[in-house]
Parts: structure tokens; sequence; C-alpha cells
């Protein structure tokens, strides 16, 4: 992460002060343009990230300011003008990543739905996190197999399986890799196949 | 991808087949763009390339093209082999590449044949092919025999050029319902690019692989290319476009059934240790020029994966814990995952960023599996369609006895990390914003989870515990490893020293070495994460010194930076390359300069002992004919499971004779429609706006495509007394959706094997869950595309096949 060093803003001012320049109502179009970048991202941190789609892996620049209370405001996300990928651009998708960024429609508490039930009920982590390991270690012992019929070690579990990955970072998913192989799980798949 | 997005500029023609980037890949597309329009370059370096479009629906893919063939969906095999007859009738192909760089001179095993759409090995019963007489002619000594004239008519290049004879320009238009002309013209346009001085690229997307046919659907293509010389070159290759963000990544690390990190095999039952393991997966090397890099390393990647994983509890004494990792004989892929759940065999599963109801294939089948489970859970950002299924519309809560968990994770801005692209450029990431609410990253759920499981595992014993006991969790925090500690054990080291290793070269079979993924090994070497390079295109001359795109200082790529794989082969024997203007690597008569040679760097090509160029084979050279595919060793066209004609090739073999089905293995009753009851093609496909199921649940995504709908050709739509705009009920024998019509010229008419056939497109994106389905609740149950998506899987990979189904369409 940096403090915005004005590269970009200066870039796009120069962008602006040629494309625009003074209007014809008589004042500096570049100059407002100026001012209301200014507003937005003076004194931001600039951090770097990946589009979250696609696999083209177009770089993205965010702004985000720390407010008074110790929260992170999000201020804007663009294109990374120096990635030899994308070169600054982003398509629809890339283009809105910070209404998925900021989306007041996430999953922001644990929930459970016991079996037959018809709602869902919010719960704790210790709640779900207990439940969860205690499943998998009920499922493992009751499905694992040491040998197979023909007595040749196998140490898997045959009843559990796991898919997803495809929008992890590489390192969560080697993480996942290892701890899911542990325990013997071979059902393993991500979004590749389908 | 075989080279890397921005490459694509180095093209001088361009095939894009399953695949509609402008669209689909929209910022990769300008590198289509530049290729053909980049002024300060000119023809034959980088601008002047011409592009065609193979494709069943017009798109803006196919309007920038200079060439749009209308093809019948899962035909590109006919295409490819058309292609590939043009080219040997012509003598067109790259003759030195070809006797050099290809298996195009080795003897093929006497038994070989091939006999109304049936290779040799065919056993009806079990619809399997024993494999053995696909192997080469061995002499004495071990190597395969040759003739360096290609003319003994069982060498690789007789038997292929045998092989595509059947498929003429009459044949081809037969299949795919190219008209001829169009077919032809094509054919003079890639007859060309077997020029040393010339050199084309294929682009292909899901468009290829979702058939019972993908994965030869790919290798027709690459057969194509190893004649063209085309494999290995800046502006050629295979290249892949990958539709997530980091669909490469988590191929590459393993979270699929048939790989361990790297792309080692998983073990299988019976093999007793590691040498007996390493035995059975690494290729062999055939001939004394040959490396088989990796064959001979096979054991010290394997070695130092299980010294990461298992520590001090990895000794020679115990074969590196050998035991410790599971051992699988059958398929265990997503189809296999359901089949099982169906027949009630699996009790738990884990869904992380990947939705089963909207994905597929036939979501009865699907909903049938997760309601059989005694335990779901999701870790998503959002809620998903599986996460919601026990109350989606159409199910009865009080009947589902699965017990479903939604644990909210973290997105990809709020946590770091490195995401790998199509072009396998490994970016690295900032953690831009702290986990909202009580969301947790995924990797801490598991850190947690597993400790958890560890400790009752210690309290109350269990099945065979001993590998959870020994995992390494050297993180300064078990409960929540950094992503660069991971970054940092997939890298490796050297065990003595402590030091991380700068290259997967320095990787030991003695336990002297720990690396979690060989082919990251040197992206996080001592001097720091190469991951994080930012020298771009700030300053080109500088960041780009080859002037060939590679800007070997922003981020890093997989294999040791390598830009281009397989580069070798973009050098004539001598080590000149073929094209001085679009050189990937060149002997300097001391090294190799240029991208990162996929060779060794000091090797003298005039050498007579110097290694063939495809190292990574046990042959030292690409494969034109392969025994490694379960279905064939020449790509062969059959038709879609679900097909409106019989293969005019082979018409008592239409489809594929070793395509799994499922539902008949299971003894369920018969999924497939016949063109009788179901006249029309239907395919899927993708649109800009949205990606898979994610982008539902942002707003403005939504408002740009609001509603699913079905696009049809204006003929069918007459028949069919449709205009845009109307609901439409389009069914298959397994399912059906209600959307609206979309009446467009992008969809035509097919004119094959003496039949006229309808093509529909449907859009993927749509469910119940998200912005769209509270819009219109009472329409969004009947949106899921996948309803109509048959449950059958592609021989070798078992990538189900939803791109080619048979439907019937009626106004609602
Ligand atoms: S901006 Fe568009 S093209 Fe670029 S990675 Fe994102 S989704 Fe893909």
């Amino acid at each position: 992460m940096a403090t915005v060093s004005r590269r970009d803003f200066l870039k796009l001012t120069a962008i602006g002060a040629g494309a625009i320049g003074v209007s014809e109502l008589g004042f500096d179009m570049a100059h407002a343009y100026e001012v209301r970048q200014q507003l937005r991202i003076a004194g931001a941190t600039e951090s770097h990230s990946i589009c979250p789609y696609c696999a083209v892996g177009c770089s993205l620049i965010a702004y985000t300011r720390k407010n008074a209370d110790g929260s992170t405001a999000l201020l804007q996300i663009e294109g990374d003008p120096d990635s030899p990928v994308n070169e600054g651009r982003l398509c629809p998708k890339g283009a809105t990543a910070m209404e998925l960024a900021n989306s007041n429609r996430r999953v922001e508490q644990p929930k459970y739905r016991a079996p037959g039930a018809s709602d869902w009920q919010t719960v704790s982590w210790d709640f779900v996190l207990d439940k969860v390991a205690q499943h998998i270690k009920d499922s493992r012992d009751r499905t694992f197999v040491t040998k197979d019929h023909d007595g040749k070690v196998v140490n898997r579990c045959d009843g559990i399986a796991f898919a997803g990955g495809a929008a992890f970072s590489n390192e969560e998913g080697y993480f996942a890799s290892k701890v899911l192989r542990s325990l013997g799980l071979v059902y393993l798949e991500q979004q590749a196949r389908v | 991808m075989t080279n890397h997005w921005r490459d694509i500029k180095n093209a001088d023609l361009i095939l894009i087949n399953g695949a509609n980037p402008a669209e689909a890949h929209p910022i990769g597309f300008q590198w289509f763009m530049r290729a053909k329009l980049d002024p300060q370059r000119g023809p034959g370096n980088g601008g002047g390339a011409k592009i065609i479009h193979a494709d069943p629906r017009f798109s803006r893919t196919s309007a920038v093209s200079d060439l749009y063939l209308r093809i019948r969906t899962g035909t590109d095999v006919a295409y490819f082999g058309g292609l590939i007859n043009y080219v040997l009738q012509h003598d067109l192909h790259h003759a030195e590449y070809v006797k050099h760089y290809t298996n195009a001179p080795l003897l093929i095993n006497k038994d070989f044949n091939f006999k109304d759409g049936l290779f040799s090995g065919y056993d009806a019963a079990t619809r399997f092919y024993n494999v053995t007489s696909w192997g080469y002619d061995l002499d004495g000594s071990g190597s395969p025999k040759r003739d360096d004239s290609l003319q003994n008519p069982r060498c690789v290049f007789q038997l292929i050029k045998k092989h595509y004879e059947r498929y003429t320009p009459e044949m081809v238009s037969a299949i795919t319902g190219i008209p001829q002309a169009d077919f032809l013209k094509v054919a003079e346009m890639v007859g060309e690019m077997g020029r040393a001085d010339k050199v084309m690229t294929i682009v292909y997307a899901v468009g290829l692989t979702h058939h019972t046919t993908g994965g030869q659907l790919i290798r027709s293509g690459a057969v194509l290319q190893l004649l063209l010389g085309n494999i290995g070159r800046p502006g050629g290759g295979m290249n892949a476009e990958r539709g997530h963000a980091n669909i490469q990544g988590n191929t590459d690390n393993a979270l699929s059934w048939e790989i361990l990190p790297g792309y080692l095999k998983t073990p299988a039952p019976g093999q007793k240790n590691i040498d007996d393991y390493v035995r059975h997966s690494a290729s062999k090397k055939l001939g004394e020029f040959s490396w088989n890099f990796f064959g001979t390393n096979y054991k010290k990647f394997t070695v130092s994966l299980l010294k990461s994983w298992y520590g001090n509890a990895a000794t020679k004494q115990n074969d590196f814990a050998f035991d410790y990792l599971p051992k699988i004989a059958e398929n265990a892929s997503w189809l296999t995952i359901f089949d099982r759940a169906m027949k009630g065999q699996m009790e738990g599963l884990m869904l992380e960023g990947m939705t089963a109801t909207s994905i597929g294939p036939d979501v009865s089948q699907i909903l049938e599996g997760l309601s059989k489970l005694k335990w779901l859970v999701v870790l998503d950002a959002f809620p998903t369609t599986s996460s919601e299924f026990w109350h989606a519309p159409g199910m009865d809560p009080a009947a589902v006895q699965t017990e479903v968990f939604l644990l909210p994770a973290t997105h990809w801005i709020e946590k770091d990390g490195a995401f790998t692209n199509s072009g396998r450029w490994v970016q690295w990431k900032d953690q831009v914003l702290p986990p909202q609410g009580e969301a947790r990253h995924d990797h801490w759920i598991f850190a947690d989870l597993f400790q958890r499981l560890k400790l009752l595992y210690q309290q109350h014993g269990g099945k065979f515990p001993d590998p959870l006991m020994h995992l390494t969790m050297d993180y300064a925090n078990p409960l929540r490893p950094e992503l660069d500690e991971l970054a940092q054990e997939m890298n490796g080291k050297d065990l003595k020293s402590g030091k991380r290793l700068a290259t997967f070269v320095k990787l030991q079979d003695d336990g002297s070495t720990a690396a979690g993924n060989w082919l990251y090994t040197g992206m996080y070497p001592e001097k720091g994460n190469l991951a994080k390079r930012r020298d771009g295109v700030q300053d080109i001359a500088k960041n780009d010194p080859t002037g060939m795109g590679f800007f070997p200082n922003w981020a890093w790529s997989w294999p040791l930076n390598r830009r281009v794989m397989y580069n070798r082969a973009s050098a004539d024997l001598e080590g000149r390359p073929w094209d001085p203007k679009r050189a990937g690597i060149k002997w300097t008569g001391e090294k190799w300069v240029g991208d990162v040679p996929d060779y060794p760097s000091k090797m003298n090509p005039k050498d007579p002992k110097a290694w063939a160029p495809f190292i990574m084979n046990g042959e030292g050279v690409a494969r034109l004919f392969s025994n490694s595919m379960s279905d064939g060793p020449i790509p062969e066209h059959y038709e879609p499971m679900e097909s409106p004609v019989k293969n005019p090739l082979h018409p008592d073999v239409s489809s594929s004779p070793v395509a799994f089905l499922y539902d008949k293995h299971a003894g369920r009753p018969d999924r497939f429609g016949t063109p009788d009851e179901y006249p029309i093609v239907a395919t899927t496909y993708r649109l800009t706006e949205h990606e898979h199921y994610l982008t539902q649940q942002v707003r403005k995504l939504v408002e740009l495509q609001p509603e699913p709908f079905v696009e049809l050709p204006e003929g069918l739509a007459q028949e069919k007394g449709l205009q845009t705009g109307d609901m439409v009920r389009v069914r298959s024998k397994r399912g059906k959706i209600e959307v609206r019509a979309l009446v467009s010229k992008r969809l035509g008419p097919l004119h094959v094997a003496g039949k006229n056939v309808w093509q529909v497109g449907i859009p993927i994106h749509w469910g119940f869950v998200g912005v769209a389905a509270e819009m219109y609740p009472e329409k969004a149950q009947h949106w899921l595309v996948n309803a109509l998506t048959p449950f059958v899987g592609d021989a070798n990979s078992r990538t189900p096949e939803f791109k080619a189904f048979l439907v019937q369409v009626e106004k609602v």
C-alpha cells in the first residue's frame, strides 16, 4: 500500500484538460474536475487489487481512507494503468467492483437451518464451528476406509465432499488442499470442470 | 494458456472456437484487436492480423472478425480435423518442426487400428478402451522405432494423415453446417500459417470443454497447431480463456480430485510406497535425447510436498508419510459427487464460492442429491442457490432433512494473496478492507475447524488420526495463518539452511527440501515475493526489453517466470528463432536469451547430445498421437449425447462410445431426449454484464441485464409464432425454464447431414436468489438453465455436456 502520489491523478487531469478545456460556459472544466477528484481521493491510501470476476486478471487500484471512528471507507476502485494486462481498462464487471466490495447484501453472521426447519437461525461462530467439526468427525469416522476390498491401504474418507476455490487466493486454496487431504478427503472439486 | 493475454497481439491469425472473448473476456480482447489494428506494427509483426470466429451464435466477437462461421455446437473436432486434412493434403505443415519437435516420425504398435468409429481395444460391455495397442513400437533398448522420412505407414505422421482423409470439405460441411466455400476460405488462410515467418493462435473457452468430447475438441486444435509449428512461439499456442478470477491458481493447487499440488497425480490403491507411486505416475524417458524433466523429478517434487505437509513426521523410514495420502481408485469429480449423493453415499458437502444448484447439470438431480445429504456447509460472502436450496420455490422445507450451515466468508478485497490469471501470471493483491460484519477468511475458518477436529480426535480417538496429528501448522498463529506465510510454504525451502529456494531444480528426494507446490517454487525466493512486482507499461522500453510483451518484472508467472510455455520450440534446431521478428528465445553461442527458456539455459543446441525440445514429455517431443487420453489417441468427431442427427462418419457409433453414463450405471431411468420429441439444438452462453451467478448480487449489473431470455433465430420464431418479449417455455427431457424470447439474426438455420436444424442460445446467469429474483419472485423459480442440461460426462475429465443438448420451445 502507498499514499497516493498524485501520479494517476495528474494523468487524469491531463486527459481532462486536453479533452475538455475551458467549456462553453466559460469556466475551466479541467479545474472543476481536479477539485472534484481531489475531494474524493486526496490523501487516500492507494492499494492494489485484482478484479474478482474473470481470469483476464485486470489490475485494480483501490482508494481508501480511515474514518475518525477507525473504520475504513472505500472511496474508489479503478483500473490500474500500469498493468500490461489491462492498461487501466475495465469491463462493466470490473468497473462495478466497488458495489461488490461495499455490498449491503452480504451474509454477515453465521446461520443455521435445522433438519426440516423452515427458517434460518442466526447463530454464533462457536456454535457452527463446533457443530461442523463434530459432523466432519462423525461422517469421517463412519465412512473412512483404511483398506479396500483387496486389502490395499487406501486411508480415504468416502462420505464427505468439498467443492470450491475459484474465488480463493492461491494460498487459501493451497491451505484447503492440504487440510482436506489430511482428513483423507478425495471428493475434491472446483470450478475448472464445470 | 500456453501463452498469455498480451501475447495474442503477436499473432498473424487468430482462430476463436467455443469462446466469445469480446463479450466474455472483454479486456483480454483488446489484445486481439491490437493484433488486428495496431498501426505501428504492421502485418507479420503484431498488426494486420486476421480473426476467424466459429461459433453457433454471431456475437460482438464475430462482428469484428474477418470471417464468421456458424457452426453446430459440439462439432469443432470436424472443423479442426478438416483443417488438419487440408494442411496435410497440400503439404502445408511446418516440415522441420513436425519432423524434429513432434512424434510424427515415431512408429505405433502394429495392433493399433481405427475402424467404423472405434479405436482398437474397445470393450462394449464396459464402454472402456484398453489402451495397450495405442503405445509406441519399441526397439530392443526400449526406445520408440522411428522413420525420419515419415513414409512408414505405421509412423504417427502417416496414421494422422490417413485418419483425417475422411474429413473432406464436404464432410466438414455435413457435420458442422459450415458452407464448403467458407470452410475453404479458412483452410487457405490457416494453410499459410505453417510458414516459419507466420504464426497463428487458437483461443477457446468452455464452448470447447463442456462436451462429452471436450478433451478431444481441444486436442484437435493442438494437433493442428503442432502441424503448423505454432506451439511454443510468441503469437501461437493453445489458449484457454478461464472464467473465474482464480480458477487457474486453485487448479494448480489441486482442489481437484485427480491431482496433488503442481499436477502430481493422486496416488492409487496398491501403490505401496513412493517409488511404486512414481513408477505408476511419472512419464518414462523414451529415447536418448529426452530429458523427461517432469518424470525425472517427480519423486523430488513428491517428497518435498510431503515434507511440507508432514514435516518431521515425514521420514525416510516411513517413506515420507506416503501412507497419509488418501488413495482413490475411481473418479471423484463433480458428477460423481452428486451421483453418490443421490445414492445416499455422501453424508456431507462443503461448497465454497460455488453453487451446485445453479451449476447443475440436471438441477432436479442436483437438488435430489443435496436433499439426501446429512449436512451441507456453504462458505460464502452471499447467500446462494445452494445455501437456500431447502426453501427454493417448489421445495418443501419440512421434507428436506439436510442440516444446512451458512458461514459468512470474507471476499477478495478483504484479504491479500495471489490470483493466477488465464495466462499463468500470478498477481498479488493487497487487503483493502477489513472483513464485513462477522465474516471470516476461508483459511481461518479451515484452520479453526482443523484445530477443533484435532482436539476431538485427541479427546475421543477415531479413525486414522495420524495425518491430522502430524499435519504441519508452523504459523505464527496456527488459528490464523497469514497468506504470506502460506505463499512461503508453497515456494519451499532448503531445510538445512532454512533459506527459501529460487528454483524447483534445487528440490531433493532425500527429505532435505520442502515445497508445498513445486510449480510455485521461485515465486517467493529470499529476495521477496515476486508476485508483487509492478514494472509494467509505465515504462515500456525498460520493462519490456524484448518488445514481445513478456514484462518479466510485472508479477511472476509459473513456471519460473516463463511467459510462453514450450518456448524451446520457438527456435530452430540451431537455436535461431523461426521468425526473428517474433523471437521467443534464441541461442547466443553461450546461452539462451529472451523469455525464460523452457530448456537448460546453457545447453548448446548444436551439441549432438542436446535435449529434444519438449522437456516435460517422456518422448522429448510433442504428441500428435497420444495414449494418455481415454477416448482415443487421435481426435475423432462424435456427436453430442443428444443430437439431431446421426454421425455422418460412422452412424453406428454416433456419440462417444466411452462417455460416462451416470444414470445408466446407477440404474436410474434414461434421461436423454430424442430429436423427434426435442428437435431443437440448444447451447448456453455468458453475457458481459454477468459472471456466473455472483453478479446476481450486484444491482448495477442486474440493471444492465435484468431478466433471463432465450435467443431464437427469426425463422424458428416465425414457425412458433414468437416475438421478442413473449414468454417462452424451453423444455428438455430433464426439466424446463420459462423466460422471455429474444428473436435475433445472430442465430440462424443450419444444414447438417441433409437436415435443417435450428439452434437456440440461453444465457446462464439467473436463479431464484439475488436482486433480479427479488424483483420477479413469481417468475424466478423457472430461471435455472441447468434444469435442462444432461447429467453425463466426458470420458477423460467427466466434464458435463453443458453446451449441447436438445430442447423443445413453446409459447407460454
Ligand atoms: S474487468 Fe472484466 S475483463 Fe477484466 S478481469 Fe474483470 S471481468 Fe475480466
